[in-house]
């Protein structure tokens, strides 16, 4: 039934790992072939695979794990697609009914566990609700804001057989949320555009996940009026790098126009994001002098963090399509004059340049390592995935996304670990495309045990590691916070990668010489498998530009020279 | 939000717009919640005011639709506008939740609780404690040779009052029920 269940759904590949309290799943799964498992190599992976298939499609991703442990191995993921709005559909197995709360064997109380990091979850008592609340499942998981659900089945519910409730009759209509926005406050917000001096859009993670329509309007929306825009790290993609309005990401290592521009425009128009810390820096002094317009499915995003002037609640899409028609419709008005202005003062900006760096020395800047990679890969159908730390700003930096779905990392949570298992779901998802996880060492080897997913599948994935030897994250962090004393933050007895790679059966690279990098890197794409790329970077590099904690987005730290004390004890208790 | 009983989700007449929600003055609000009666619902809902550190005062839980399996959950809330604001908006995203009424902004109410107190005394303190029920309008539900236990209905004022006057004539004991309260008129 569950099978059935998922078949309707048009499920067409699962990630998961059998156990004791699934194995009347696993049975129906083995006895078809419409729905592909992919077998991981630990729940966390598993659902982290998923996560990339689904940032990847647009699609939900879905899990089957075992109760008890698989469970709780699931829990990481599970908060990490509800911090970045992922839709998941995890199945889980539980000890039969009538064990619950003996503390059997490998039980756990799954949904108490998983309550607070699902957008909702369901205990199934009874086989006859279960094909209904699969449905209800799928449903919750990709309507309004998007997020993981859970779905626990007892083995005896397994076991046991019902009626069949197709997914037409399955009860979703109790879970509507809103999807057009308010047109008054749209035509509040049109007339806002129409007088602004300085005015910026703020793009998120909604704009992907409203679908692709939603970016192809929101490139039409900022062609047509010029203004500028900038996106959080989650809406990369959504406008494209190469378009002329593309102010590049914004937040604590944005660049530094954008971050400017944020603090000094008079009209924000927030799309599909949640000012999040990591972008407003500090609330107080967050653009002062602006009007702020917010578009968001979710009702509780609005006035969470900033106050809003102009509150749209209502999925980007058709919020957008709404704003364009307004427009075009009272005459396509934009305060040209004003600014010509603001794009000069931008370009101003622009010419500081901040992400300059210069490849001298022997060792491979991480900077330049990234910018090769770029330019040998910017021409393939390509899918880049990242762990968490300095490598993923640097790549969100320096590489360029063109199309929506085409960047996978943990934004929210920042779960390092993330990245490869991604790689793989993604890769699952489209055999053909470049799938690249650009990863640090020290994430890499968080979740390296995939390395035997992507082997037995055969997955291409190229795993583009820089090595620095540290946490490069918390190094810098305990460089300009805590006295240069280095903590636990550097890695003894790293594995030779290479032959890491080679134990797996896949293919190891090791890249030490700037001169060698392009031939290592076109190395690396001919190579139709697996490849770990080893690249030893410089250790003690630093990533720029920086908002510091605790400061507004007009204090950015530009380079070296600008760290000395630059962050108060106010700002160092945050993170 | 749901303070203009709009439909979940929608911004007409949105509440954002109607209140200064960034002010430091902490507010109390009485939220009524109708829910789903279905396993869990009630720890969905407390664990969101632990998780995100909102308070609870006060909290009410009942079915009040056998048929319709929904359930009303009364909770006394308190903590700046943006803050309860928040509040409601995280409250009318858990799925099983029907609706959210602020009682406290969405014109007058009443509010109601019950509580059962035992008040144990001998000779004068006894004929003093009958005395203030009565005027309390609280009835004796049970009575020993030593004590008695009062039901009393009303505000929680009401109740706080009573009760501080029963504690010198022997209060021993204090069961209340929580706020249920409902919006007046149609």
């Amino acid at each position: 039934m569950v099978v059935q269940a998922l078949k309707d759904q048009g499920v067409d590949v699962v990630f998961g790992y059998p156990g004791g309290a699934v194995l009347p799943i696993y049975d129906e799964v083995f006895q078809q072939n419409d729905i592909r498992h992919i077998l991981v190599r630990h729940e966390q992976g598993a659902v982290h695979a998923a996560e990339g298939y689904a940032r990847s499609t647009g699609k939900p991703g879905v899990v089957l794990v075992t109760s008890g442990p698989g469970a709780t191995n699931a829990v990481t993921g599970l908060t990490d697609a509800l911090m970045d709005s992922i839709p998941l559909v995890v199945l889980t197995g539980q000890v039969p009914t009538f064990m619950i709360g003996n503390d059997a064997f490998q039980e756990a109380d799954t949904v108490g566990i998983t309550r607070p990091c699902t957008k909702h979850n369901w205990l199934v008592s009874d086989t006859k609700t279960l094909s209904g609340t699969l449905h209800q499942a799928f449903h919750v998981a990709t309507s309004g804001r998007p997020g993981p659900v859970l779905v626990d089945i007892p083995k005896d519910v397994q076991f046991a057989s019902a009626d069949y409730t197709p997914p037409q009759k399955a009860r979703i209509d109790h879970y509507q949320p809103q999807v057009k926005g308010d047109m008054d406050e749209i035509t509040e917000l049109v007339q806002a555009l129409e007088k602004a001096k300085r005015p910026i859009f703020y793009t998120g993670g909604g704009v992907i996940n409203s679908g692709p329509a939603a970016s192809q309007l929101l490139r039409e929306l900022v062609d047509a009026t010029g203004v500028p825009i900038t996106s959080t790290l989650m809406g990369l993609g959504a406008y494209p790098a190469n378009g002329k309005n593309w102010l590049g990401m914004l937040g604590m290592h944005g660049l530094y126009e954008a971050n400017m521009a944020m603090h000094d425009c008079d009209l924000m128009i927030n799309i599909g994001a949640r000012f999040d810390d990591r972008i407003t820096g500090r609330v107080d002094a967050f653009s002062p002098g602006s009007k702020k317009a917010h578009i968001d499915i979710d009702p509780s995003s609005i006035n969470k963090v900033i106050r809003t002037d102009i509150p749209i609640v209502g999925d980007v899409g058709h919020v957008l399509e709404d704003i364009l028609k307004v427009w075009k419709s009272r005459g396509r008005k934009i305060n040209r004059e004003a600014t010509q202005k603001w794009w000069a003062q931008i370009e101003d900006w622009k010419k500081i340049n901040c992400l300059a760096y210069s490849q001298t020395g022997k060792a491979i800047k991480p900077q330049h390592a990234l910018s090769r990679l770029e330019a040998l890969t910017k021409d393939h159908d390509r899918y880049i995935c990242t762990e968490v730390g300095q490598h993923q700003m640097w790549a969100a930096q320096y590489l360029t996304f063109n199309d929506p779905n085409r960047w996978m990392t943990s934004g929210g949570l920042g779960t390092m670990g993330y990245g490869f298992p991604a790689s793989i779901g993604v890769q699952i998802a489209h055999p053909e495309a470049l799938v690249i996880n650009v990863a640090g060492e020290a994430s890499w080897l968080m979740n390296m045990q995939e390395m035997g997913t992507a082997a037995q599948y055969r997955l291409p994935v190229k795993q583009f590691i820089l090595n620095n030897e540290r946490l490069g994250m918390v190094r810098q962090w305990q460089e300009l916070l805590h006295g240069e004393r280095y903590s636990h933050s550097w890695s003894e007895a790293l594995p030779d990668f290479v032959k890491l790679a080679e134990a797996f059966g896949a293919k190891g690279i090791l890249c030490k010489d700037p001169a060698d990098l392009d031939d290592a890197i076109i190395e690396m794409l001919n190579f139709d498998g697996p490849v770990l790329f080893d690249c030893l970077v410089e250790k003690h590099e630093n990533c720029f530009p920086m908002i510091p904690s605790g400061e507004p987005h007009n204090k950015m730290l530009l380079g070296e020279a600008s760290t000395k004390d630059a962050i108060g004890s106010k700002g160092a208790v945050m993170v | 939000m749901s303070a203009l009983k709009i439909k979940k989700g929608s911004t007409k007449h949105s509440a954002y717009n109607l209140r200064p929600t960034f002010s430091d003055k902490i507010e109390s609000h009485t939220l009524a919640i109708v829910v789903d009666n279905e396993p869990g619902v009630l720890a969905r809902v407390i664990g969101l005011f632990s998780g995100r550190g909102y308070n609870i005062d006060s909290l009410t839980v009942a079915e009040i639709d056998h048929q319709g399996h929904q359930s009303r959950i009364t909770i006394v809330t308190t903590g700046t506008p943006q803050v309860i604001e928040q509040i409601k908006a995280q409250l009318g995203r858990i799925v099983p939740v029907h609706d959210v009424h602020d009682l406290t902004v969405e014109g007058a109410s009443v509010e109601r609780e019950l509580a059962l107190l035992k008040v144990a005394g001998e000779g004068d303190k006894r004929v003093e404690a009958l005395r203030l029920a009565d005027i309390f309008r609280a009835s004796v539900v049970d009575s020993t040779l030593d004590c008695f236990v009062f039901e009393i209905t009303g505000t929680p004022d009401k109740i706080d009052a009573f009760a501080d006057l029963m504690r010198p004539l022997g209060l021993s004991e204090i069961a209340r029920t929580g706020v249920a309260a409902l919006p007046r008129g149609r």
